[in-house]
């Protein structure tokens, strides 16, 4: 493991009575592509202008290389930012914008020349120099706002949502493209998105961010399979829950009875809850199996049957709503790619089951269970 | 239906037509044709250029002329340096209300007509007025001190007349101006002089054409303050036209006057655009 380029130590940030960023730390290997992700209001991009040197912390420090950069002004920062916006200088054409920086740091017209051509090479759009701005579609004024920090060769890239203003399609695409960019360059990426499948598709490492709090640091299959949180476990991917009292707990594994009177076997992977305490299980659409037979899911620690609410088709990610034979909430089934099941409809029969393992408990939290519901319900992205 | 829409265009434009066409269009063909003639006797008339032609040969007019237009420049230059830097501020440091009220402030002293604004000149400069009396007070004077009637009075006046003029479209230019692009500015190396000259600036031109060239058409045009602030030399040019209109009953000579005068700030006007690569569509629209 190399060292860490970047540090924040218990870094915070207060406006008045509000505590946007509170005792933030963590620490950025170099060369690692490393996401922040929370819902919007989180307190992500205080943290990151922070780091730029817009915001002044209230407390903690942040250390580049072992130093702090604290009494650095954002000008001289090694640190460079891809705004939300882009921020591309209108009044310039694209040689102008990307060697703007170049100008600053008194480099040769010649060699400023020369550095652009090939930073243009490299993002795949040589012989654009001359544009203006406003002639390049979003996809090429992306490239552009990235390849004129990376003219700076900076310790760490800060990207704010860059992604947020393109369309849907062109978003996958250059997904893929700032993962591959960041690979070739080899600089260290910091990258902040309420988008979880931006943060989960590019990152070797993933802060999930809540109310000014970090929840969890981790790649990004440790977020999806091993929630630290319930709010990572509601904010990650999609996931039934229910929320209800433990009536048995050994080992690890235990039993939760939902208001409605539902018994739901879970596994609470080291948190110890108790018998007694209030607590809510997390259960993802994928962890369940669903049959036409009750056979079909013997095996399993849970079964229910129900019947098919609505069907929810979208390719590959297609979902069917059940209602639970015993009442409550609808529950969200995966459907298996296999086509076994295509010719589901509303009102079928069918029997659902997962093992304990897959079903995440954890103690109820009723500010993490709003913050979720409220994320949930904007950050649909 | 299409000759209800064409009814409704022709009304929609009536008033657009006959406000350029009677306030504008017509006294300017009438003016001009009184510049054009020469009276040789009573009630006699004929068509030349005298009128021009005494406007190059007596020294006062074409001096006053001259003086006039850099004067206008000048003050037009001093509006700028002193609205650009305010300007800047209520759009993009001031926020919220406090950017509300500033500007509202900024208006503030246009609720009132100009003659009583420059009365308001008056009673602080003159000799027995607010500076005098203070300075004497205050033991840097030993006597009454006379500030009005000289061209750092006039300047004074002329400026503040059209501070408003050059500070609203520069805070118009500059609020649009993104602050993240500023932040990008600064993000990639560059200081707050480099920030201004290559990001600022440039966007804001548009704004500082068109507020340059109000500010310099009303000063041109100005008669009010010259006459009131100015002393025995600062002679405005408009005060030659209203001279020769009015006192000497010369129209043919003040109309030739006001042709000078459009012809001179038409030229300006044209040459700033020019030098700056700005457009009249770009500044105005």
């Amino acid at each position: 493991m190399t060292d860490p380029i970047l540090e924040s130590v218990s870094l915070s940030k207060r406006f008045g009575n509000f505590v946007a960023v509170d005792d933030v730390s963590f620490s950025v290997p170099e060369g690692s592509f490393f996401s922040i992700l929370g819902p919007s209001g989180c307190g992500k991009t205080t943290i990151m202008r922070m780091i730029a040197g817009f915001l002044e912390p209230t407390s903690g420090d942040i250390l580049i290389r072992g130093r702090s950069i604290l009494d650095v002004p954002p000008n001289k920062r090694p640190v460079n930012m891809v705004f939300q916006h882009l921020a591309l200088f209108p009044m310039m054409n694209i040689e102008g914008n990307i060697g703007y920086g170049l100008r600053r740091k008194g480099m040769e017209k010649a060699e400023i020349a020369a550095r652009v051509g090939e930073v243009l090479e490299r993002i795949g759009l040589p012989g654009i120099g001359k544009r203006k701005v406003d002639e390049l579609s979003g996809g090429q004024k992306q490239r552009v706002a990235i390849a004129r920090c990376m003219v700076m060769e900076p310790d760490v890239l800060l990207l704010d949502e860059p992604l947020g203003a393109l369309d849907l399609k062109l978003r996958e695409h250059m997904k893929i493209e700032l993962k591959q960019l960041q690979s070739d360059f080899g600089t260290t990426f910091i990258y902040i998105t309420h988008d979880q499948s931006e943060a989960l598709v590019m990152s070797d490492q993933i802060a999930v961010m809540n109310q000014g709090r970090f929840e969890q640091i981790g790649s990004g299959r440790d977020l999806y399979y091993r929630p630290g949180t319930a709010f990572v476990a509601g904010f990650v991917g999609e996931a039934n829950r229910w929320r209800g009292k433990v009536t048995r707990a050994q080992g690890g594994g235990l039993q939760l009875t939902t208001e409605a009177g539902l018994v739901i076997t879970g596994a609470d992977h080291g948190r110890g809850l108790r018998v007694g305490e209030e607590a809510e299980i997390f259960v993802r659409p994928e962890a369940i199996r669903i049959g036409h037979a009750v056979s079909d899911v013997a095996h399993f620690s849970n079964q229910m049957s129900g019947s098919v609410g609505s069907l929810l088709f979208n390719g590959a990610a297609s979902r069917a709503m059940l209602r639970p034979a015993g009442g409550g909430d609808e529950i969200e089934v995966a459907l298996p790619q296999s086509g076994e099941f295509s010719a589901l409809k509303r009102g079928d029969e069918v029997h659902i089951g997962w093992e304990a393992e897959q079903a995440n408990a954890f103690a109820y939290d009723p500010t993490a269970a709003a913050a979720t519901a409220k994320a949930s319900g904007t950050g649909g992205t | 239906m299409r000759a209800g829409a064409k009814l409704g265009f022709f009304l929609l434009f009536a008033p657009l037509v006959l406000w350029l066409g009677l306030l504008i269009v017509i006294p300017h063909i009438d003016m001009f044709l009184v510049s054009i003639r020469e009276r040789i006797g009573v009630a006699e008339y004929q068509t030349s250029l005298a009128n021009y032609l005494t406007f190059f040969t007596e020294p006062l007019y074409l001096v006053t002329f001259l003086r006039t237009a850099m004067m206008s420049i000048l003050a037009t230059a001093l509006t700028l340096v002193i609205g650009f830097p305010v300007s800047f501020y209520i759009a993009k440091i001031a926020k919220g209300r406090l950017q509300s009220a500033l500007f509202l402030l900024t208006l503030v002293p246009f609720y009132v007509s100009e003659l009583v604004r420059t009365f308001g000149w008056m009673i602080l400069l003159r000799e027995t007025g607010l500076f005098s009396t203070l300075l004497q007070w205050l033991g840097l004077a030993d006597q009454p001190v006379e500030m009005l009637y000289n061209d750092v009075a006039m300047m004074v006046g002329l400026v503040y007349t059209s501070m408003l003029f050059m500070v609203v479209p520069l805070i118009t230019t500059m609020e649009s101006l993104d602050d993240s692009v500023i932040e990008a500015g600064y993000d990639l190396g560059g200081s707050g002089f480099s920030v201004m000259r290559e990001i600022i600036i440039p966007h804001a031109m548009p704004g500082i054409v068109s507020g340059s060239i109000i500010v310099f058409m009303l000063s041109l045009g100005n008669y009010l303050t010259p006459t009131m602030l100015g002393g025995k030399d600062s002679l405005w040019f408009t005060e030659l036209i209203y001279s020769q209109f009015i006192v000497r009953f010369n129209w043919e000579l003040g109309a030739a006057f006001g042709f000078m005068l459009l012809f001179l700030s038409s030229l300006i006007v044209w040459g700033t655009l020019k030098l700056t690569g700005q457009t009249l569509e770009k500044t105005m629209g």
